[in-house]
């Protein structure tokens, strides 16, 4: 039945670009994931009195991130052409994919852990305070712990958001389920494989997103 | 133990300056349970963040236990600070660890090993009176509850003082008076120093020895709590005295008590201390013939002894109710003459 309704479908290729775009997601997200982790910190600690308190770090950071976030990713990939080729060596395949989709969501993570950090009661980080804990211990036992639901699924959130960007890449040639769908599906007027691209895309995006509510409700003691 | 001298800050907000703490000296010697009261915006939440170094001050010195907090930073600050430990209005537990582990946070940051920690933990919970809760997440106890966590929490490395920022404030009163007694017990079993702000003066009647009232970022007003209980000062001291004493004595109340007992001669008695305890009243009606009526009376008891007013309307002769009068004064009882009728 597949065969008939999919008849341009090859299986092995489908596969192939489906784990091409997991590869893709699982690495970028894990990097934006550090990456924006340590930029929202940073923007949350060098805030006026905050414990790193420091007007020009955070202005830095906050226009750092402010400049990514705003370059639209197509542009945002051809503008790091140079770079990825510096760095990866090449500008084709889910590697050379990599600095744009880390670079493109670690500025919209760091905001999210941003937001995450200013919802954490100040009275307990002034507890820490008084027990003479420092910034370090701080950030590990009470930033890190108090904000994990909030980190989680801020983390979800951009993780399906990266589904969307690998495919976006792939019609520059990153490979994974965007190029199938876009070379051997759309140019090649086959329908069916786009449409079942387009089918695996969802499934991804529905188990991150499953694994991500799981992991945020398990994380809540509140 | 606790020696601040002229200590100031000064909150410099850019366009304006304010002074929230203004050259305050106060000696706190171990032991004792000192309050400090004053409403909000009077100081005191910025003096008692200026004991543990959470705040600088802009002038002046904090010393405790013969350590000069202000002049110390970084590593040797935040070891002090594991003795000036502090317990909090909003109770500030971490809502991710349970409270065994909110009682070992503390312990972590002194670097306690893991097995000590533990046992360390299970004293404090039996101490606080929370077995059989250990494994409890914040969320899942009362208010009562967590207040109990925070103050084992802030018993684990052994402090030497205790500041308490409003700890019962946002408490009912039943769970107010039963974490003042635990208060009041750890204060005689550890001999720890407690300093507590608060704006309620229950508190400072029930458990504090001596108080200072803070208006303005000054201390108006310090002395034994009976003593300012007797004989407040300030405008600010009587009103705070008036929420747990009531104003029997208004003009208002004379007035209407006299209307209400017109006989006789209405004598206001105040007791202090051991009198308060003691049976005058039924001494002076076997020995003198005059007839007692009391009317309204009020007995609050603090910490160093029992204070009360009592108002009595005395029928008899005047001779008999002068004798009677001077009966009181020779047992030390202050009396004093709300009107004939």
């Amino acid at each position: 039945m597949l065969e008939t309704l999919f008849p341009n479908v090859d299986g092995a290729d489908m596969w192939e670009a489906t784990l091409e775009t997991i590869y893709m997601t699982a690495m970028s997200t894990l990097f934006t994931f550090i990456i924006g982790l340590v930029l929202g910190i940073v923007l949350f600690l060098t805030a006026p009195n905050q414990l790193w308190a420091n007007k020009i770090v955070n202005w830095l950071t906050g226009a750092f991130v402010n400049i990514f976030r705003s370059i639209p990713f197509i542009i945002l990939i051809i503008l790091l052409i140079p770079f990825t080729k510096f760095l990866i060596g090449s500008i084709r395949g889910p590697n050379a994919a990599l600095p744009a989709l880390i670079i493109g969501a670690a500025p919209f993570y760091a905001r999210m852990v941003l937001i995450a950090l200013k919802e954490i009661d100040k009275g307990v980080i002034e507890a820490a305070r008084s027990m003479g804990a420092t910034t370090w211990t701080i950030i590990r036992k009470v930033l890190l712990p108090e904000s994990k639901p909030a980190l989680i699924s801020g983390i979800t959130v951009t993780a399906i958001a990266l589904v969307g960007y690998t495919a976006m890449a792939g019609i520059i040639g990153a490979g994974g389920l965007g190029t199938l769908a876009f070379l051997d599906g759309f140019q090649r007027s086959r329908e069916d494989v786009t449409l079942m691209a387009t089918i695996a895309i969802l499934v991804i995006v529905f188990i991150v997103q499953f694994i991500g509510d799981y992991l945020t409700r398990k994380a809540d003691k509140r | 133990m606790i020696d601040l001298k002229g200590l100031t800050k000064v909150f410099d907000t850019g366009k304006a300056r304010l002074t929230a703490v203004d050259h305050v000296d106060l000696t706190v010697p171990a032991g004792e349970i000192f309050g400090i009261i004053g409403y909000s915006g009077a100081g005191k939440s910025t003096l008692i963040r200026l004991l543990n170094g959470l705040e600088k001050p802009s002038e002046g010195s904090v010393e405790i236990n013969g350590q000069n907090i202000t002049a110390i930073s970084g590593p040797k600050l935040r070891k002090a600070r594991q003795k000036v430990s502090m317990i909090f209005q909003h109770f500030n537990l971490l809502w991710s660890r349970t409270v065994r582990e909110n009682i070992e946070f503390p312990l972590e940051i002194a670097g306690v090993g893991k097995e000590e920690r533990r046992k360390r933990s299970a004293e404090l919970i039996e101490l606080v009176g929370l077995e059989g809760r250990e494994s409890a997440y914040p969320a899942q106890l009362s208010g009562g509850q967590k207040q109990r966590v925070g103050i084992a929490r802030a018993l684990a490395n052994d402090p030497e003082v205790l500041l308490c920022d409003e700890a019962t404030s946002a408490l009912d009163p039943q769970t107010t008076d039963a974490i003042l007694e635990l208060l009041v017990d750890i204060n005689k079993r550890l001999g720890l120093t407690i300093v507590l702000i608060t704006h309620e003066m229950h508190v400072i009647r029930k458990i504090c020895h001596r108080v200072a009232v803070m208006e303005g970022g000054r201390v108006v007003e310090l002395g034994e709590v009976l003593h300012v209980f007797q004989h407040p000062k300030e405008t600010i001291t009587k009103r705070f005295v008036a929420q747990v004493t009531e104003t029997e004595d208004s003009a208002e109340t004379v007035r209407h008590l006299r209307e209400q007992y017109p006989e006789g001669q209405l004598v206001k008695l105040i007791f202090v201390g051991d009198q308060a305890e003691q049976p005058i009243l039924t001494q002076l009606i076997r020995e003198y013939q005059v007839e007692v009526n009391i009317v309204h009376g009020n007995i609050s008891h603090t910490q160093r002894g029992a204070y009360g007013t009592l108002i009595l309307q005395l029928k008899g002769t005047t001779d008999e109710i002068s004798k009677a009068l001077a009966f009181l004064g020779a047992h030390d009882v202050q009396t004093e003459v709300m009107g004939n009728a």
